[in-house]
Parts: structure tokens; sequence; C-alpha cells
């Protein structure tokens, strides 16, 4: 890396100069600022996925060093991917053809925009699986499915730790996005493969998406 | 013919605000509020908010077009996917100088279709450039927006469209 070309840094040579002209505010030397660039990507942009193991391992690492359990551990990763899935939402949508550009009304079709666009986004296919839950006492539960998750493959999760399933940082994503776009919900990711040999999916794992009870009431009033 | 322009976060907290006038027909882009009438204007944009809600889940729209008048002043609000709201206040001149050209135009005629496809184009804008604050990964939501280049960009969206 040290023989590289040296790196843009905000913070750099630049400021010292551009910091009498202009107070408080630091302009990139070329002048373009982030409203200067297009919204809009390609679609064969996609990122090496070996540098997001490698981040999203530190990642993980970095969480746990401050945790007491591996609730804990689950909830900070949620919480690491919760602005993410606001920001998404927004980014998304935006990018979605204009006659289809609406926000999403029903539960429906917010779950179907994150199967579909948001899962396609992130990991280029859509999701696997999405139920309501069967059981009559909880109609407020969904269940996305993931068979393999792009974030799993490159984790090991100790024994003793069974628990722990690394997707809490795509449920935190799933939830910023419920959450932004006005359907609070609580997400969280469990591991559903049983762990015997000759299993088709070992690493299958289900976010279970528990939306508050004001949304399902709001539902059944927009349903009318 | 004066505007003001607010974005409102998802906790009814403003985020934004800029004053601005028309540049079309002749304006100088001044806001002339009457000066006894000015600080009502955040009070008049944070009560259309109500209006906002009761109908942001009737259609999924993003442009909710105008939804509120008190007096001579209109609000059109713009909705984006996460619940933040774009709030714009129209403020006519006195309508008692109807020249024929004043009649048509988007300043002196907040009600007519081109004010509304107008105002339509100058959210849109800022939308997008909105959409490129909230990207940046410094920014979370509800933070105020401070930047002088966003303040400029929605300012060209206002000379270019109101």
């Amino acid at each position: 890396m040290a023989s590289s070309q040296p790196i843009k840094s905000p913070m750099g040579s630049q400021s010292q100069n551009q910091r009498s002209s202009q107070q408080g505010l630091k302009y990139p030397s070329n002048g373009k600022t982030i409203y200067h660039r297009p919204l809009n990507r390609s679609r064969t942009q996609e990122l090496s996925q070996a540098s997001f193991a490698y981040l999203f391992g530190e990642m993980v690492s970095y969480a746990q060093k401050r945790v007491t359990g591996i609730q804990d551990l689950e909830k900070r990763l949620n919480n690491q991917g919760h602005p993410i899935g606001l920001k998404l939402l927004d980014l998304l949508l935006y990018r979605e053809p204009a006659r289809s550009q609406t926000r999403p009304l029903h539960i429906i079709a917010l779950l179907q925009f994150i199967t579909t666009t948001l899962w396609r986004h992130l990991f280029s296919r859509p999701a696997d699986a999405l139920e309501k839950s069967s059981n009559p006492d909880t109609p407020e539960e969904y269940m996305i499915s993931d068979n393999e998750p792009l974030v799993n493959q490159y984790i090991s999760v100790p024994k003793e730790m069974n628990q722990l399933n690394c997707a809490a940082y795509v449920a935190g994503i799933v939830e910023g996005c419920c959450d932004g776009a006005g359907f609070p919900a609580k997400v969280t990711a469990h591991s559903v493969g049983k762990g015997e040999e000759g299993e088709l999916w070992p690493g299958k794992t289900v976010f279970l998406v528990k939306f508050q009870d004001e949304v399902v009431e709001r539902e059944a009033f927009l349903g009318r | 013919m004066s505007y003001y322009f607010a974005i409102i976060g998802t906790s009814d907290n403003p985020i934004f605000e800029y004053e601005f006038g028309t540049a079309k027909a002749g304006g100088d882009g001044v806001p002339r509020f009457p000066e006894q009438a000015r600080h009502m204007n955040q009070f008049i944009v944070n009560a259309s908010l109500d209006n906002v809600e009761d109908v942001q889940w009737g259609g999924g729209q993003m442009y909710l077009k105008k939804i509120d008048r008190y007096y001579n002043n209109y609000i059109s609000a713009f909705i984006t996917g996460s619940n933040t709201k774009f709030l714009l206040l129209h403020h006519p001149t006195t309508p008692s100088t109807t020249s024929t050209r004043a009649s048509t135009s988007i300043p002196a005629n907040p009600t007519s279709p081109q004010t509304e496809e107008a105002i339509k184009q100058f959210f849109v804008e800022v939308y997008e450039n909105w959409l490129k604050t909230v990207m940046n990964p410094f920014y979370t939501q509800g933070m105020r927006i401070d930047s002088p280049v966003f303040r400029g960009r929605v300012a060209a969206a206002g000379r270019k469209y109101l």
C-alpha cells in the first residue's frame, strides 16, 4: 500500500491553503463536492467480495470487543446496519424508473421492495423466500429467507457461540429500511441450518421481521 | 412573489430553510414577505405537517401538490421515501395588479397547473441534491444541512423554476 499513490484525504494538505480563503469549509482540490457526482451507478460496478469479507470480519471483531454477550453483539451489528438501510431506501427509490417511483404504503409492497430491489442491490440476486407467519397469534411477523447470506460466507462461528448469526448486520439494514419507510419493526437473523451432514443449505438464515402493532393497525385501516 | 422553503425531518425537526423571491417575470429573487407576517412562515409551514400526514398514506406519490392554505399563503409538499418532508410556502403579491401577463405567470398564480408543475420540478431537483447529502457517510438522519453548496443548489433550482 505504501507504494501506491497518495490517497486523497479529506483532511490532507489542501486544508491548510483552503482554510484561509473559506472559513470552516474545505473543498476538495479538484473543486468537486458530493453534489457534483451523479447518483446513478452503472449496473456492472461491483465491489470485490474479498475486500468486503475482510472489512466485515473487522467490523465483527470491532463490535465483539465491547460486548457482554451474543445478544449484545448482534445488537451492535444491527446498529451498524441500520443507517445503511435508511439511506438505501431513499437511494433505491430514486433509482426506480419514474413511473414506479412510489413510496411503499403497504407491508407487502415494502417487503417486496426489500426482497427484490434492496437484495439485488446488495447481493445481486433476490432473496430466496418471503413468507408470512402462519401462526394466527402473530400476524405482524414476516420471514425473509436467504439460503446463503453473502455476509456469512467467510465467517465461521465457534461452537460455544452457535447462537450468533452475523447476518444481524443485514437484519439491521432491513430494519433501517422498514423504520425509514414508516413501518417500525424489529428484525432479527436466525440460523435455521441444523448442522447435519449433507444438508443442502447449511448456512440458511431467516430474517424475522416483527412489525409493531401500530403498523398492523394502520394496514387494516388502509385495506378497507 | 415570495417563497419560503423548509425541509422537515422525521421527528418534525427543521433540517434546512431558505427564503427566496421569484426570478421569473422580471423578479429580482428577493423575498418580499410583509414584515409583520414574515415570522409566521415557520408556524404556517409547521401547521401544514398535519395535512401531510393526512394525505401521505393515501397514495404513493412523493409530490403531494398543494396541501394547505392559510389566507394568501399556499403550501405545497413533497415527501421522500424515508418520511422527510419538503414544504414550500408560496406567497403571491397582492392580486390587485392583474395584468394579462401576470395572471398566467407562476409567481402570481399559485393554483394553476403550470405552477403545480413548476413546483414539482423544483422539488425534484432539490430531492436529488438532498439525496446526495443523505448519502454522505458522515450524515445521519435528522441532521441539519449546513452545506453552502446545497444552499446554492436550492437557490439555483428556485431561480430556474419559480
